[in-house]
């Protein structure tokens, strides 16, 4: 084991309670379960605990059609069918057609691996029920070749969610929780250092200045996030847009680029009537 | 160990189980909070709330709780609405009730008085840590006005000390309360989907084509079922101008939402109150308007009846004839409603209005008494009890 206390990455700032609860999580192994904005960085978080703790990742993705069998393996009776036509010889063992999903794989990993159960509130309502016993006990049993699978380290499970469906009790209580918050502006100043290292100090703090100022728009439909000021600073850079115009331009309060920062075309036409009123009233 | 906060975490509306404790036991014995007061918070946060919007009350109770108990009821003496209290007084009470309180020295006063009255009673009953959901007896009763429902927090910068991440109650607004997005609304609405399948059939239905090509001695026999459909017929009526205005934005939500998952979804707008017709465009509100035996007659009892408005007007409007602020009724709107709701036995009123003001408003308690109780809050909660109501 390299490390076993994760405490943010160089690339990753995780705020104290956001460690606190990813160490629970490795030390007990137990699953824990991160919800927050869209954006926050809740995907990223297990990419990192894996390259902070020096483990590998198995990621799965779920959508709304996947089924928590497939997570642990599929059996695969088409490819028999064809083969028991074609006389192949592999056709009398079942096991040939067993095929692994993420978790087995997770399972079966030789040095404890992080597993990412992305955006689990996507899947059928039962999806996390179908996953208790696997998530607690770490084993379940393959019916087909009546041969038990048991984790051979306890994967560090992370599971994310965007909160668009109640999980059920039953699956909540085996986990930790944590809820990522929007970070404030101290965080965030933090964070885009991060990914841009030396940018300009001026340019940084009214960019976050606007950012925030933008974020208090009421009404809007989507606030932007973490991932889209991101973004957005990475446009200003590349256009190479000094501060000064951010400033010139947070009198008009119309920040450049600002089609990184609002992603709904009722957004982008509320913001520009907002505007547009704010220029009226002012005395020229 | 912790027991007692667990009570108390269970007193509190929060349900962490049995299980959840002793997670929480363990990784303090694995030793992963250190001896940090604050890492262990942050601990006990993620193995008992499992829900965001809970947080704000988890805060509360370990506040209350970790500062020793005489300490606690002090700290759940007004924070939250000390403004939104001022105005919900203003708005509430009657010329008589402010004369007394402006008799009693204005409303500083009688937050003074109040917070006195409070901490009596925490004397006497004991255990002043109870305090959450048993807003029942309010002290201010006293007063003409019951804010039954109102928390009661700290107020000022008294007992706040910034550096207690527990007291900065940042998840506030992420309360249960908060106002709908069309997500939350759409998931809250689907509670009603039933499944039904009818139509065309366009779909291969597996089993009874195995089942029925077995009988037939091998030979295929191929068997199609229609599509599985949402089959709730729903009937929305929406209040709009008026006092309604303030709550155009969430009723907007609602509709849209409602639009996109049902499939059968009719709707109706009125003003204040339904009397014997009612329109679909409000452009031509005047011009064009369905009597109410039509819409009776045209869409069945299986449908399902929504009303979605403030029910703030005068009880004059419900209660007598002519008494309509847009044209001259003939028979009282109460009339008119008990008939709907004859022929739509699933029904539910959803109000934009707080639960906590409906008391205050005659209006709201009639038309409550007219819909036999079934007005819900038009918030994420108030609506999945609403759902439950017309399942």
């Amino acid at each position: 084991m390299a490390n076993d206390k994760f405490s943010g990455t160089s690339n990753y700032i995780a705020t104290d309670d956001l460690m606190m609860a990813v160490n629970a999580a490795v030390t007990l192994e137990r699953p824990i379960l991160i919800k927050g904005e869209p954006g926050t960085g809740k995907t990223q978080l297990a990419l990192e605990v894996a390259s902070a703790l020096e483990r590998p990742i198995y990621e799965w993705h779920i959508k709304s059609t996947t089924k928590a069998q497939q997570g642990l393996y599929d059996y695969d009776a088409v490819a028999r069918l064809r083969d028991s036509q074609l006389g192949d010889d592999k056709v009398h063992d079942i096991g040939n057609y067993i095929v692994h999903g993420k978790v087995w794989e997770a399972f079966e990993s030789a040095i404890q691996p992080v597993l990412l159960i992305d955006e689990i509130d996507k899947a059928d309502i039962e999806f996390p029920n179908d996953l208790l016993q696997e998530l607690d006990r770490m084993e379940f049993f393959v019916y087909e070749t009546k041969q038990l699978v048991r984790a051979i380290h306890r994967p560090i499970i992370i599971i994310t969610s965007n909160n668009e469906k109640e999980l059920p009790d039953a699956f909540l209580r085996r986990c930790f929780f944590h809820y990522i918050k929007f970070p404030d502006q101290a965080t965030m100043s933090q964070i885009v250092d991060v990914h841009f290292p030396g940018l300009k100090k001026t340019l940084l703090k009214e960019a976050l200045d606007s950012f925030y100022r933008l974020r208090d728009v009421p009404g809007l439909k989507k606030k932007p996030s973490t991932s889209e000021l991101l973004d957005w600073i990475k446009l200003l850079l590349a256009e190479d847009i000094p501060p000064e115009a951010l400033r010139a331009d947070a009198r008009n309060a119309i920040p450049p680029l600002y089609g990184a920062l609002l992603k709904n075309e009722q957004d982008v036409h509320l913001f520009e009537q907002l505007v547009f009123l704010d220029r009226r009233s002012r005395p020229q | 160990m912790l027991i007692p906060f667990f009570f108390l975490l269970r007193e509190g509306g929060l349900k962490p189980s049995i299980r959840e404790l002793l997670l929480l036991l363990e990784s303090m014995k694995s030793g992963v909070a250190g001896n940090s007061v604050e890492n262990f918070y942050y601990l006990a946060r993620a193995s008992l709330v499992k829900d965001e919007s809970k947080f704000d009350r988890f805060d509360q109770i370990f506040a209350a709780h970790f500062r020793g108990i005489e300490d606690a009821f002090k700290t759940l003496i007004a924070d939250v609405p000390e403004e939104w209290l001022k105005r919900q007084a203003e708005l509430m009470l009657s010329e008589e009730e402010r004369a007394q309180i402006e008799a009693m020295g204005g409303f500083e006063k009688l937050m003074e008085a109040l917070q006195e009255r409070l901490k009596e009673q925490d004397e006497r009953h004991e255990g002043g840590n109870k305090w959450i959901g048993t807003a029942g007896t309010s002290p201010f009763g006293a007063y003409g006005y019951n804010p039954e429902g109102v928390r009661i927090g700290q107020q000022g910068s008294r007992h706040r000390r910034a550096t207690k991440v527990w007291d900065r109650r940042e998840y506030k607004n992420l309360d249960d309360e908060r106002e709908l997005g069309t997500r939350n609304i759409k998931i809250a609405l689907r509670r009603l989907r039933k499944f039904a399948r009818e139509g065309a059939a366009d779909q291969l239905d597996l089993n009874d084509t195995i089942d029925k090509t077995a009988r037939n001695a091998g030979l295929l026999d191929i068997r199609m079922v229609p599509e599985r459909h949402n089959a709730v017929k729903v009937l929305l009526c929406l209040d709009v101008g008026g006092s309604m205005d303030d709550h155009v934005r969430v009723c907007e939500e609602m509709f849209s939402a409602a639009r996109s998952e049902f499939k059968h979804l009719e709707y109706f707008y009125f003003h204040n109150f339904v009397y014997e017709s009612m329109w679909k465009d409000n452009k031509r509100r005047h011009a064009e308007r369905i009597p109410i035996g039509e819409i009776t007659h045209k869409y069945g009892a299986d449908y399902k009846l929504v009303f979605v408005g403030d029910a703030t007007m005068s009880p004059y409007e419900i209660a007598y004839a002519g008494g309509s602020v847009e044209h001259w009724n003939e028979e009282p709107g109460a009339v008119w409603i008990k008939r709907i709701l004859n022929t739509y036995p699933k029904a539910i009123w959803l109000n934009p209005e707080p639960r906590p003001r409906w008391d205050y408003t005659p209006s709201i308690k009639m038309i409550r008494e007219l819909m036999d109780d079934r007005m819900y809050p038009l918030t994420v909660g108030g609506l999945d009890e609403g759902m439950k109501k017309l399942h």
